[in-house]
């Protein structure tokens, strides 16, 4: 579905954000895309929807390379190409419907956009994603009156309304709390299952990664260092990734949060009886 | 104890001048200077006095303000005024939102940028009161004047002030509308619009204040509206219609100062 053929990008400061990236991604794969801050997989995922444009290398998408494209031919392009962001980057001061409508910017006309008078198949596809995920009574609301994990909702919502054919998704758990993150991956996940979509997600919890990912790439300097089914990401493997570290504590860790989080949930099933 | 090895007092490190001798160099620079500008102030002492009598009568004209004799000239003035505030706030604010959305950075090309930002230049350089001037020479005595001064007046500052808030807008919300396929124009209306809104009614109405007062100032130099009324009247020594239309003119800037910070504190 989507393949990256040596890849890179190296910005006008002569940092090389990505050297020689190859990588394809299958119908309905859901890859994660892990490393350290710095690493290059905002860059990568940038580059993919030409919101960074790289330096060499190519793009396919289908049988489209998107490096070689002009500009109403990328506009066309990206309408394909749904994507979910750090910070969910819903435009706050718009309603939740206007966001999500958003997503179809790419196949309105301006006067249709500008008037908020979308077709009707448009308007109804929206209620339908928002009742998929969970805020159909939130329609009218202001985006800034939702909180974080709803605001993340409305973010898929808004991509899934572009009918994309490939999702990118940029930190979707950055700024979510544990529970929030994981019901919004489950969600995501789902989503994808539900229609076979692709699917890049940048991610740097890695238990988290591993819990919901089919595949993971790891990136390091710009470089694919790992590339393989989450129960390959050995100590070795992660070591290769982000350098030594106690990997076992981390995951330790990791464990007792979600025991916590079993108890708390517990204790509130007590409380509510 | 241990925490005896910690001083007891700080004091806050000079930010600018490091050095001392420069800071007190400067400091009775400042203080030579004050006192040696001050000394070259002429002040003829004897007109002062003529003044303060005249400046008497003025300040009992406002006390004993005289809304009646002149009512046709003053009511007349102030239509205009007011028609000349209106309409050239609206015009101007029309004119500054593409000249605004033009002069920001991350909005617009290279060279539409320098074009817009000039034209923001030329208008803020130049005084009300000049361009009324020019208006006045250009197209004779009367309202139409002022209405071009202050609509070339409210671009300038409209535009600036819309154009460094564009610049400042969240680039996350534009980059996710972007990546959704939408065009230049579609961008400008669903990521930038909503950030700007507020603000650039609050400054509509900020600006509409301003051109009343203004409309006050150019009328002096012909621009029609109340100034030419307040002209007429203190030229003709009748301080009493002067202070009269003193008294609205403070009256008028009061409701709209009131009703435009209290409309703006309902749009947030």
């Amino acid at each position: 579905m989507l393949t990256l053929e040596g890849l890179s990008k190296t910005y006008k400061t002569g940092d090389a954000a990505l050297t020689e990236v190859s990588l394809s991604v299958p119908k309905g794969q859901i890859m994660g895309l892990i490393g350290p801050s710095g690493a290059g997989k905002s860059t990568l995922i940038r580059c993919i929807n030409r919101l960074v444009d790289p330096t060499a290398g190519r793009i396919l998408l289908g049988d489209v390379d998107l490096v070689r494209l002009g500009k109403a031919d990328l506009r066309r392009q990206r309408r394909r190409i749904g994507m979910i962001f750090q910070e969910y980057a819903l435009v706050e001061r718009l309603t939740v419907m206007e966001n999500v409508l958003s997503g179809r910017l790419g196949y309105v006309p301006f006067w249709r956009s500008f008037l908020r008078r979308y077709p009707g198949p448009d308007i109804q596809r929206a209620y339908q994603l928002l009742d998929r995920v969970g805020l159909i009574d939130h329609a009218d609301k202001r985006a800034d009156a939702l909180s974080g994990g709803q605001r993340q909702r409305v973010g898929i919502a808004r991509a899934l309304a572009q009918d994309p054919e490939l999702l990118l998704v940029d930190e979707p758990t950055a700024s979510l709390d544990p529970k929030t993150s994981r019901q919004i991956m489950r969600l995501l996940t789902e989503i994808c299952a539900e229609r076979g979509l692709p699917a890049i997600v940048n991610i740097h919890d890695v238990p988290l990664a591993q819990q919901f990912m089919q595949r993971i790439v790891g990136l390091r300097a710009g470089r694919v260092v790992f590339d393989g089914a989450p129960d390959q990401l050995t100590h070795d493997a992660l070591t290769a990734i982000y350098g030594e570290e106690d990997w076992n504590a981390m995951r330790q860790g990791d464990d007792e949060q979600s025991q916590a989080e079993a108890e708390a949930r517990d204790r509130m099933a007590a409380l509510a009886r | 104890m241990t925490t005896q090895r910690y001083p007891t007092t700080w004091r806050r490190p000079p930010q600018i001048l490091k050095d001392r001798r420069w800071r007190i160099a400067i400091q009775i620079g400042i203080v030579v200077y004050l006192f040696l500008a001050i000394g070259t102030v002429e002040v003829n002492w004897s007109r002062v006095y003529d003044g303060l009598e005249r400046g008497q009568r003025f300040v009992m004209g406002f006390l004993q303000p005289d809304f009646t004799s002149r009512w046709r000239d003053i009511s007349q003035g102030l239509v205009e005024s007011l028609t000349m505030t209106l309409t050239s706030t609206v015009i101007g604010v029309a004119i500054s939102v593409p000249i605004g959305i033009g002069a920001a950075r991350n909005l617009a090309p290279r060279w539409v940028y320098y074009v817009c930002r000039a034209i923001i230049a030329v208008s803020r350089a130049l005084q009300e009161v000049i361009i009324a001037i020019f208006f006045v020479a250009m197209f004779g005595f009367g309202p139409f004047a002022g209405f071009l001064t202050l609509s070339f007046a409210t671009i300038g500052f409209i535009a600036k002030l819309v154009a460094d808030d564009i610049e400042e807008i969240d680039e996350a919300q534009v980059e996710a509308v972007r990546a959704t396929g939408a065009s230049w124009a579609q961008l400008v209306n669903y990521a930038v619009q909503p950030q700007v809104m507020p603000r650039l009614i609050g400054l509509s109405l900020y600006r509409l204040d301003i051109n009343f007062r203004e409309s006050a100032v150019i009328g002096i130099v012909g621009a029609g509206g109340i100034g030419a009324t307040l002209n007429t009247a203190i030229d003709r020594y009748e301080y009493d219609s002067a202070g009269a239309i003193l008294l609205i003119i403070i009256g008028i800037v009061m409701i709209a100062e009131y009703s435009s910070s209290y409309l703006r504190k309902f749009l947030q």
